[in-house]
């Protein structure tokens, strides 16, 4: 049989929830009931972005009618994190942002928990803050954690005690110095992003149960639900079977929903009040306030290139903000750095990455993980050094875009993509070269293209594991630990085992919610990885389970297992031409001759998948052999025009091309480029703002706007390209994060084509661009 | 706090229940009746998650007291399909892929319900001025122009 021969891997089938999630039927984690003995809970937050803690009393909290428990940081020195452990549940003796978590109070109900929590009296003494990392990198710079060298570290990680620096990621290669004079154009910049939130429609919600024998069970909104428990298990010291954690459909996650931000307080608080659930639900302000943001961003950057425009070197300082704890966030400056120099072959690079501890929220992941921040300068300066030389901006990315094969920043050989491809194909589709007329004579039109690489970035090693089970009317139930977050990750395993089964997807079920005690491994769902990674262990199980089942039936009729295939839910020979419905068969095994006793048993395959083949990178160079499992890459274009009179930005159209290696589902994919164009669209535009004492100042959604069905672009173009990669299911691997990694620079491409303006720093918002632009007309004319 | 006894009719059924004078027609909906597909983003009315139809109206179910509406007919997510048929806008929503994480999904059910009841053949502006007040996170919003589009070409709502 060919490979190319699928049956359902390669069609645009229904989502496997759709119809849950149209009737109203899909169960969020806040949808579950727990009856009379649920109590709730409220967190009591820090008003400083940073103070020591000098006193906190809970006496009158206590005495309010209903109150049943509140917690502190008082007795809990463990701290939790993922690749470095700098994170306390609740803090103990210091606060490092504004909404950090200080106490948590379980009541009644939530309005005596609100009221009970305005009652907890804390007395601190406040620090200097300090917000920019570029000033909290220096020496000298107000130390937010001075115990930094006590903290547990993944090996992998470097972080600087004495420092506010929680992770320097070095690349060291060729000789940068070297080749400057060589260059004929050299373009210099830095860039900014500020903060920006994931914005999920349903709110951090956990709810804890502590019971007397000793079990805890965390149900939870949750990209992670292993991950989840392994932090929390580890942090608490709770084993692992003790603690379950049950997940069941995700309403948004963006990376936010990763990891642990909430949930281990939920725990602490039911402890304190065993064998009553707690809940605790975030409000829509403590989800602007106390959740974890993507980072802050300042980039220095330097490249040049020779006279035919071949880029010849670059130089890079990357100042992640991370936040006031870094657990997460020292692995989006590593993958930041080695990853550093965007799509394109160099051969001198000189970078430093740095995540920098802020007095800000918790930086974490977020939807491209490093890389829209990183790709807001390059894909900028990119299109600045092009101009230097007079080449149009896409001629020079497809002249030094980064092809299959070459050497990358971090000495490992490009996996198959085709990038060019992407390139030509939003050229195309946008028509680069013809200028367009504005729709009104106060308006501007331009046009700008951007390009992205990115890999999952993750440990070294993470595994995904599942299992297929039969019933016996031959339909299917899947397990797997990787979550639905609306992604279409359940869709798509479905797909994966239909097609590995030879039976129909309807027949398939994924099972949810996705529960630690009974659910296979998963690492997390993050870093686009589970079409490729979970998507394998599926392949895997679903393979096992088939060759139980032709085992079976090949004995039967005495033929050779080669012989046979599954298709339609029906075993079929090649030789013999004979046929055996799966049904019964699969649970009761088929009879020898005559009923002379009986072969098989119920079907279970198991399958699981585990990169093996990523190496260690040098500390001091950041070089290696395989720094990554693969890249996915893409190109975007975008048509916009702006209202001089007003600076609003408006985006016509957006060419969207990836390449997904192989699309398992089509119309899945142009689902998360359409829906990753108006959130890369949207994230121009967004900013977390913070007065001067660090407090966060828009925490709603008319203050934090995010586009609406009004701000669409009017025609977004995707499309896709099929480069296989020799490690995924039928060569695919993930798109859901890198289809807004490049948006913003993108559109300020365009931006600069339409006034003439670049603009550096995020967000793009229309005060700022009605200013530039009048200072531009009419210089010194304020 | 007083607590008054009232009744909804939710879903063409009366539902008669004990509410106190704080009680927004979301949590009345979602925890004294088990209608959970009712979603609460904002708790502000400035999301649409919560959005349900009170006597064919579309209302952000969060910002109105459950007390204020004795008698009235409540529709939500539950009841826009019939005998296990789904309502077009609900077929519609499915078939095009409108729906991602599905948490703005109800509200957008319900406010397309409302939209295709008053303007059975509406243009995409009219769509987009209807649901201006429903956010999406996930979708990019043009399935969802697109689903409505196509529920009205197939007769517009129940």
């Amino acid at each position: 049989m060919k490979i190319s021969e699928t049956s359902v891997v390669g069609k645009s089938v229904i989502r496997t929830d759709a119809i849950d999630k149209v009737t109203g039927c899909a169960v969020f984690v806040d949808d579950i009931q727990f009856g009379p003995n649920l109590l709730h809970s409220r967190l009591v937050r820090s008003p400083y972005p940073h103070a020591l803690i000098k006193s906190i009393n809970t006496k009158k909290a206590e005495q309010l009618p209903g109150v049943r428990a509140i917690v502190t940081g008082k007795d809990l020195t463990a701290r939790l994190g993922l690749y470095l452990i700098d994170r306390p549940i609740f803090a103990s003796d210091r606060v490092r942002y504004y909404g950090e978590p200080v106490a948590g109070v379980v009541a009644i109900t939530e309005d005596i928990a609100v009221e009970a929590a305005k009652l907890v009296e804390i007395e601190y003494e406040v620090l200097p803050a300090v917000y920019d990392p570029v000033e909290s990198a220096q020496p000298g710079a107000s130390l937010l954690h001075p115990d930094l060298g006590s903290y547990t570290v993944a090996n992998f990680i470097f972080p600087e005690p004495g420092t506010n620096i929680s992770e320097n990621f070095k690349i060291r290669k060729g000789d940068v110095e070297s080749c400057w004079p060589d260059c004929t154009a050299i373009a210099e910049g830095q860039f900014r992003l500020p903060p920006i939130e994931h914005v999920p429609l349903e709110t951090h919600t956990s709810i804890a149960l502590s019971e007397r024998s000793g079990q805890i069970t965390l149900w939870a909104s949750s990209q992670s639900p292993f991950a989840m428990r392994d932090m929390i298990a580890q942090s608490l010291g709770i084993p692992h079977n003790k603690l379950r954690v049950i997940a069941p459909m995700v309403g948004g996650g963006f990376g936010g929903k990763a990891g642990v931000t909430m949930e281990a307080c939920a725990v602490v608080m039911a402890q304190a009040v065993e064998g009553h659930p707690v809940k605790l639900r975030l409000t829509r302000e403590e989800e602007f306030v106390g959740t974890s943001v993507r980072q802050s961003l300042v980039s220095e950057i330097k490249v040049g290139c020779d006279k035919a425009g071949n880029l010849l070197g670059m130089e890079l300082t990357y100042y992640f903000g991370g936040g006031a704890y870094n657990d997460y966030g020292v692995n989006i400056a590593r993958a930041a750095g080695y990853s550093c120099t965007g799509p394109y072959d160099v051969p001198n690079v000189k970078a430093d990455s740095l995540c920098v501890y802020t007095n800000h929220p918790v930086g974490s992941a977020m939807r491209g993980f490093g890389m829209p921040e990183i790709h807001w300068g390059l894909e900028q300066i990119m299109d600045q050094l092009a101009e230097k030389i007079g080449m149009d901006p896409a001629e020079f990315r497809l002249k030094n875009c980064v092809r299959t094969g070459d050497e990358i920043v971090s000495g490992m050989k490009m996996t198959p993509i085709d990038l060019e491809t992407c390139i030509n194909k939003v050229m195309k589709v946008i028509d680069w070269e013809k200028e367009e007329k504005p729709t009104a004579p106060n308006k501007k039109r331009g046009k700008g293209l951007a390009i992205m690489w990115k890999a999952p970035a993750m440990p070294p090693n993470p595994g995904s594991a599942a299992v297929v089970r039969f019933n016996e009317d031959a339909t299917v139930n899947v397990e797997v630990g990787g979550q639905e977050l609306g992604q279409g990750a359940f869709t798509i395993a479905a797909q994966i085992a239909a097609e590995t089964l030879g039976v129909p997807y309807e027949s398939v079920t994924v099972s949810s919610p996705i529960d630690t005690k009974y659910s296979p491994y998963e690492w997390q769902t993050v870093a686009s990885r589970l079409t490729w990674s979970m998507g394998n262990a599926v392949k895997a199980a679903a393979g096992d389970a088939r060759t139980q089942i032709l085992e079976t039936v090949a004995a039967h009729w005495d033929e050779e297992v080669d012989d046979l295939t599954i298709k339609d839910g029906l075993v079929i020979s090649f030789k013999s031409e004979r046929e055996q419905p799966l049904e019964n068969m699969v649970i009761y095994g088929l009879p020898n001759e005559n009923f002379e006793g009986w072969k098989g048993g119920p079907v279970i395959g198991r399958g699981h998948f585990m990169p093996t083949y990523v190496t260690n990178l040098d500390p001091e160079t950041g070089q290696g052999t395989r720094a990554v499992v693969h890249y996915t890459v893409g190109a975007q274009a975008i048509d916009l025009e702006v209202d001089l009179e007003t600076g609003q930005l408006e985006v016509l159209n957006i060419a969207s091309v990836y390449d997904v290696g192989k699309a398992i589902n089509p119309d899945l994919i142009m689902t998360q480029i359409e829906g990753g164009a108006v959130h890369g669209m949207s994230s121009a535009f967004e900013e977390l703002k913070f007065n001067e004492g660090g407090e966060v100042i828009n925490p709603s959604f008319v203050d934090y706007r995010i586009s609406t069905i009004a701000d669409i672009p009017r025609k977004i173009h995707g499309d896709y390209v099929e480069t296989p990669i020799d490690d995924g299911p039928w060569g695919a691997r993930g798109v859901g994060e890198h289809v807004m990694v490049q948006t913003a620079p993108a559109i300020a491409n365009a931006l600069y084509d339409a006034v003439g303006i670049r603009f550096s720093d995020l967000p793009l918002s229309a005060d700022k661009i009605y200013l530039a632009i009048d200072e531009n007309t009419n210089p010194g004319n304020k | 706090m007083r607590i008054h006894s009232i009744s909804l009719i939710v879903n063409g059924t009366e539902e008669l229940l004990q509410v106190p004078s704080n009680l927004t027609l979301l949590h009345a909906l979602r925890e004294k009746l088990g209608f959970t597909g009712t979603k609460n983003g904002c708790e502000a009315g400035e999301c649409g998650a919560c959005t349900v139809l009170v006597d064919g109206e579309p209302v952000n179910s969060c910002l109105v007291l459950a007390v204020e509406l004795d008698g009235k007919e409540i529709t939500t997510i539950e009841g826009l399909s019939e005998n296990g048929q789904l309502s077009p806008l609900q077929q519609a929503f499915a078939d095009l892929n409108a729906v991602q994480c599905g948490y703005c999904t109800p509200g957008m059910l319900m406010a397309s319900t409302a939209l295709l009841r008053r303007n059975p053949d509406p243009t995409e502006l009219d769509i987009q001025e209807a649901l201006v007040g429903n956010l999406c996170r996930c979708t990019g919003y043009q399935r969802i122009i697109d689903a409505v589009m196509k529920a009205s070409r197939n007769g517009g709502a129940q």
